[in-house]
Parts: structure tokens; C-alpha cells; sequence
């Protein structure tokens, strides 16, 4: 069995004045290579925190965290964003597209943390909007494209680099059912043809309902986690 | 090495994209490259008035030209010395020579009189200095450019042209009246724009006449070498019949005038520090609203991987690319203001007409000044912003 993520006893803590506040509990949790989970839960659950950990955007307060192979709990900050650059891609809700940059720029800009040649970067960016169905807008400005054709060039963006995990943060939560079903079909596709491993914050069940798994927290505990087929 | 590239290419990507946003935070940008300009232009405008004096006055020493004044006297308007003690002087040793065998030790007599100023019409006086032949072999600076030089014996002028441009009825033959008695203007001189130029010459025996005068002022003296002031001062202060003091051209002068030029420089530094304090104030507030403004690409960036010391340079870098435009904008209204322009300044019996340049030396001050604005201004922003955690960060937006 071939893991993606390997959480052992998960502790997050964080101090609030004087307060020490534990927002996760001891949370264990395997992710195989290959799945696409949906982490489920009400506000304040814990969720994006433990998204945040799983993504190498924090540090946990305790517990053992192996993701893509690798030990990140006890990595620093910049050991950390070294580690995102080669594994992590990130799909974000507002989709986080650099306004001054054309969709192919924006796509291009975790490559420019490589040593891949010009040719080679745009080779790469041809082929990850051509992933997304969007080769034809590679020259259009984030403000120029609709919000579903921006969060498709966010998720080219997170591909391009070919990262070991996808990380998505409500991708489908600013986007009308249309565009929403659009992306969830290209995360699904992405999962499925191309074997990326996807770990989506949701709050809606009907977007939760395309994972091959279903993670669900509350007040930072898992409390249930259930492996079921995609629709 | 290839994590070097790599580092720079971060930075060089941070930074492009900051810069490319610029247009997008006009406001806060122009805030910064106004002030900054505001300072640059304030310390260069002062810095040139007194690098303006002090070159006028530096260029009419010489290391190698003395002066005598009688002693305790601290400046020629409180001197006087008796012909024959300027008999005595002119022959002591260590004294050049003219191609006619005269010791070149020029006695001189000054005297002021009132001007208007071309500008506004104000009241100014100026020095008119009593000279013989001999003021031209010791001043070899000085050229002729218009006329002639005066007679012995006429009511005639010869005019520096800093004094000509800066003042009325100085022009050649303009008249001048002094004394009720009318002076021509019957030459106009340059002296590599050194503190000659202020004043007026006139033929020193027809001077002290008009003025009633039977004694000189001073004794200005071209000696052998430089090497033989020593000489000079030691034959002049130990004859018992002379009770004089000896000093350096360059000497005389920085008594007279390196303390205007030094509180000038002082005034300069003071007025530019505090609004350079302002203007970091307003530096560190508006990069402050640029980080927050683009909170959105810092924080995605940092979460796909760019390092935070990537964030702190092309803040760094935004910050001092404003204050360079700040730095030009200033130094381009200095120059604008002041290059070409004169200043003057009364100092001690006369004015110093100095004509205003704009030194690169001083201009290289400006840019320093700016870019530590700007840095200091950048660098606390830069700092926040790398140092606050990605996830917080990206929770913020």
C-alpha cells in the first residue's frame, strides 16, 4: 500500500493570549496514492487547518506527518515551501490568479521555481490548459475570463508542475451549479485519467459526493470517514 | 549555484509582478515618489547653495598667495597698514616675482558702496577693491572679457560679472556714483566664477583719494613657491618694525567663510532629516497598503513555494525603484530651480554672488538619501509580510 498522506496523532494547538486552544485532537489519517478524499465538516471543525497541515502551509503542534514520501512536521518555513514547490498544487476558492498576468503567466509561475528551461515551460503550459480546456484563452487576463474558465486556469496552474498532491480549498464555492459541476468533472477527470491524488475542503455534499472518499470532522476530531464510489 | 539562479529568479519574478502592479496602486505609489522627490529637491536645493558659496570662495584661494593684515585685525575691513609698512613688505623674502622684477605683493584698499539688486530692485552694497598693476599678476585668474582696466587716476571700474549680472548700473559704462563722484564702468572682468567676480576694482591711489584714505588695507602677496610661506611670515613677524599678521590665502577665506558654508551644509541636512523622517513615515505607511493591496498575490505566491526573502527584496525593490523615481523627480527640480541662477550672500563687508550649480557629488547625496528612505520605508512591511505565516495570510485575503 502506497500512501500519499500519513497523519499519526495529529495535534494543532494555537495560543490565543494566555490561551492555548487545541483545534485538532490526535487525528490519524491515511490517504493512498490515487485518491481523491473530500474533507466535510461544519465551520470551526478543523478542517482547513488540517488541510493547511496536510499542505505544508503549517506545522503541526504534535504527531507524526509523512506527505508524498516525506517527514514536513518538523520542516522549516522555507524547507517547507521548497517541499509545496515540488508536491503541492493548490486549487483556491477565489482562485487567487494574478491580475497583471495572462492565464499562460499565471499557469507558468510555479514552473518558474524549476530549472526547466523557457521552451520547456511553455511546452508545460500548453499542455496543462490544454488539460483544462483552455488553450484557446492562454493569452486572456484573469478579468477577462468567467469565473469558472479562472478557477480551470487556477487548476492548471496547480498541475503544471505535475505535484504529487492536489490540494483544493472550496473550489466549486464561488461558482454558480453549472460551472461548479464543470470543475468537479476536471478534478474527477484529473483523478481518474491522471492518477492525481486530491484532498478537497467542501462544504457542499453534492461536491463532496464526486470523492472517492468522504472525511468528515467536527470540533476537530474526525468522526467519520467513509470510502465510498464517486458519482 | 543553481539554487542561486533559482533564488534570483524568484526574486527577479516577485519583483516583476510588484512592478507590474504598480499602476494598479497609483495613489499610495505617488505618495511615496512625491515626498521622496520633496526631500531629494530640499537637500540638493540647500547642499548646492552652500557646495555654490564655498566653491566660489575656494576658487579664489590659492595655495601659493598670501595675505597680510595688520595684527589682530580679522578680516581687510579692519586693517590698515602705513605705506611704509607695505614698502617693508614688499620686500621681504620669499616673495615671486613679475617679468618686470617687481615683488608681486599688491597693496589693496577696499571700500563699499550701494547697489540695487536686478531682481527686486533691493539694496545691496558691494566691495570695490583698490588695486595696483600688480592685483593682475598676482590674480592671473582674472580676464578681462569686456573694456579695459581703469587708469591711474580715473574715476573708472572694472566689474566682476557675478556683480554685473546680479546688480543694476554695473553694466559697461554704467556709472557708479561713490563719494558724489561719478565711476565708469570702463571693463568687466571674469575670474573662473571664483569670489572676484563680486566685486568691483578701481585704481587703489584713486580710491583712497576719493575715500580720504592714506593708508592700505591689505598687502596680497604671490609667493616664490608655496613652500615659502614660512619664509614669508617668519621675516614679516619677526622685523620689529612691522606689527602684522600673516596668513594663507586658503586660510583667510575658510576664517571668513567656511562657517556660512558649514551651517548652510547643517541647515541642509537638519530641514532634509526631518522630512526625510516624514517622508519614511509616509514610505513605510504606503508600503504597508501596497502589501496589503497585493495580500492576495504575496500570499499565493508564498503558498506555491517562493521563498519569503523573494517577498522582502521585491518589496525592497518597489520601494527603492519609487524612491529613485523620487530621487529624479527631485534632483530634476533642483537642477530646474537652481542650475543657471545665482546666489548671494553678505558676508562679512560684501556680498558673494555665487552662481548656483548643481554638483553630481551632491546629486549621488540626493539618490542616497532616497534610497535609504526608501529602504527603511520598505523594510519593515517587507518584513511583516514574509513574516506572517502563509495560512494566516491566506485566510486574511
Amino acid at each position: 500500500m502506497t500512501y500519499a498522506i500519513q497523519m499519526k496523532n495529529i495535534v494543532k494547538t494555537y495560543t490565543r493570549g494566555k490561551q492555548k486552544v487545541e483545534v485538532l485532537h490526535n487525528l490519524n489519517l491515511e490517504v493512498e496514492k490515487g485518491e481523491f478524499i473530500s474533507l466535510m465538516g461544519p465551520s470551526g471543525s478543523g478542517k482547513t487547518t488540517l488541510l493547511n497541515l496536510i499542505a505544508g502551509l503549517d506545522n503541526p503542534t504534535g504527531g507524526e506527518l509523512i506527505v508524498a514520501g516525506e517527514r514536513i512536521d518538523k520542516l522549516s518555513g522555507g524547507q517547507l515551501a521548497k517541499w509545496r514547490a515540488r508536491n503541492i498544487g493548490f486549487v483556491f476558492q477565489f482562485y487567487n490568479l494574478l491580475p497583471v498576468l495572462t492565464a499562460e503567466r499565471n499557469v507558468e509561475v510555479p514552473l518558474l521555481l524549476t530549472s526547466l528551461s523557457a521552451a520547456q515551460r511553455k511546452q508545460n503550459v500548453a499542455a496543462a490548459l490544454q488539460l483544462v480546456g483552455l488553450a484557446d484563452r492562454a493569452k486572456h487576463k484573469p478579468n477577462e475570463l468567467s469565473g469558472g474558465q479562472q478557477q480551470r486556469v487556477s487548476i492548471a496552474r496547480a498541475l503544471v508542475a505535475d505535484p504529487t498532491l492536489l490540494v483544493c480549498d472550496e473550489p466549486t464555492g464561488d461558482l454558480d451549479r453549472e460551472n461548479a459541476e464543470e470543475i468537479l468533472r476536471l478534478l474527477q477527470m484529473l483523478n481518474r485519467n491522471h492518477g492525481k491524488t486530491i484532498v478537497m475542503v467542501t462544504h457542499d455534499p453534492r461536491a463532496a459526493d464526486h470523492a472517492t472518499r468522504q472525511v468528515h470532522m467536527d470540533k476537530g476530531s474526525l468522526v467519520d470517514s467513509n470510502a465510498r464510489s464517486a458519482a | 549555484m543553481v539554487i542561486a539562479m533559482q533564488d534570483l529568479q524568484q526574486i527577479s519574478t516577485v519583483t516583476a509582478l510588484s512592478i507590474r502592479s504598480l499602476p494598479q496602486r497609483l495613489g499610495s505609489s505617488t505618495i511615496i515618489v512625491v515626498s521622496i522627490a520633496g526631500v531629494v529637491a530640499v537637500l540638493i536645493g540647500v547642499l548646492t547653495l552652500a557646495d555654490s558659496l564655498l566653491r566660489t570662495i575656494g576658487g579664489a584661494t590659492q595655495p601659493d598667495r598670501a595675505i597680510v593684515l595688520i595684527k589682530g585685525a580679522r578680516a581687510e575691513g579692519g586693517s590698515n597698514l602705513q605705506r611704509t609698512e607695505v614698502s617693508t613688505i614688499q620686500a621681504a623674502p620669499g616673495i615671486g616675482k613679475n617679468a618686470a622684477g617687481h615683488a608681486i605683493a599688491s597693496p589693496e584698499v577696499i571700500a563699499v558702496v550701494a547697489v540695487r539688486e536686478k531682481k527686486d530692485n533691493a539694496r545691496a552694497e558691494v566691495v570695490v577693491r583698490g588695486v595696483t598693476a600688480l592685483a593682475f599678476d598676482l590674480r592671473p585668474e582674472i580676464k578681462v572679457i569686456a573694456g579695459r582696466l581703469p587708469q591711474t587716476g580715473l574715476h573708472e571700474l572694472l566689474v566682476g560679472q557675478a556683480a554685473a549680472n546680479q546688480y543694476k548700473s554695473l553694466d559697461l559704462g554704467n556709472q557708479v556714483t561713490m563719494r558724489g563722484v561719478k565711476w565708469t564702468v570702463v571693463g568687466l572682468f571674469a575670474a573662473e566664477g571664483n569670489l572676484r567676480e563680486s566685486e568691483l576694482f578701481a585704481d587703489a591711489e584713486t580710491l583712497m583719494s576719493a575715500y580720504q584714505r592714506t593708508t592700505f588695507q591689505s598687502v596680497a602677496i604671490k609667493l616664490a613657491t608655496a613652500d615659502s610661506f614660512t619664509t614669508l611670515k617668519d621675516a614679516l613677524t619677526t622685523d620689529p618694525s612691522l606689527s602684522v599678521d600673516v596668513v594663507t590665502e586658503t586660510q583667510y577665506y575658510s576664517q571668513q567663510y567656511e562657517f556660512l558654508g558649514k551651517i548652510l551644509q547643517t541647515i541642509a541636512y537638519i530641514v532634509g532629516g526631518i522630512m526625510a523622517v516624514g517622508a519614511m513615515s509616509g514610505a513605510i505607511n504606503c508600503m504597508y497598503s501596497a502589501i496589503s493591496a497585493r495580500g492576495i498575490e504575496i500570499a499565493t505566491l508564498r503558498a506555491i513555494g517562493f521563498s519569503a526573502f523573494s517577498v522582502v527584496a521585491s518589496v525592497l525593490a518597489e520601494a527603492l525603484l519609487l524612491a529613485l523615481i523620487g530621487a529624479a523627480i527631485g534632483a530634476a527640480i533642483a537642477w530646474l530651480l537652481l542650475s543657471g541662477n545665482s546666489f548671494s550672500t553678505q558676508v562679512g563687508m560684501g556680498p558673494v554672488v555665487s552662481q548656483l550649480q548643481v554638483a553630481p557629488s551632491l546629486i549621488v547625496v540626493g539618490v542616497a538619501w532616497a534610497c535609504t528612505i526608501g529602504f527603511l520605508g520598505g523594510l519593515v512591511p517587507a518584513l511583516r509580510a514574509a513574516r506572517i505565516p502563509v495560512a494566516t495570510a491566506l485566510r486574511e485575503i
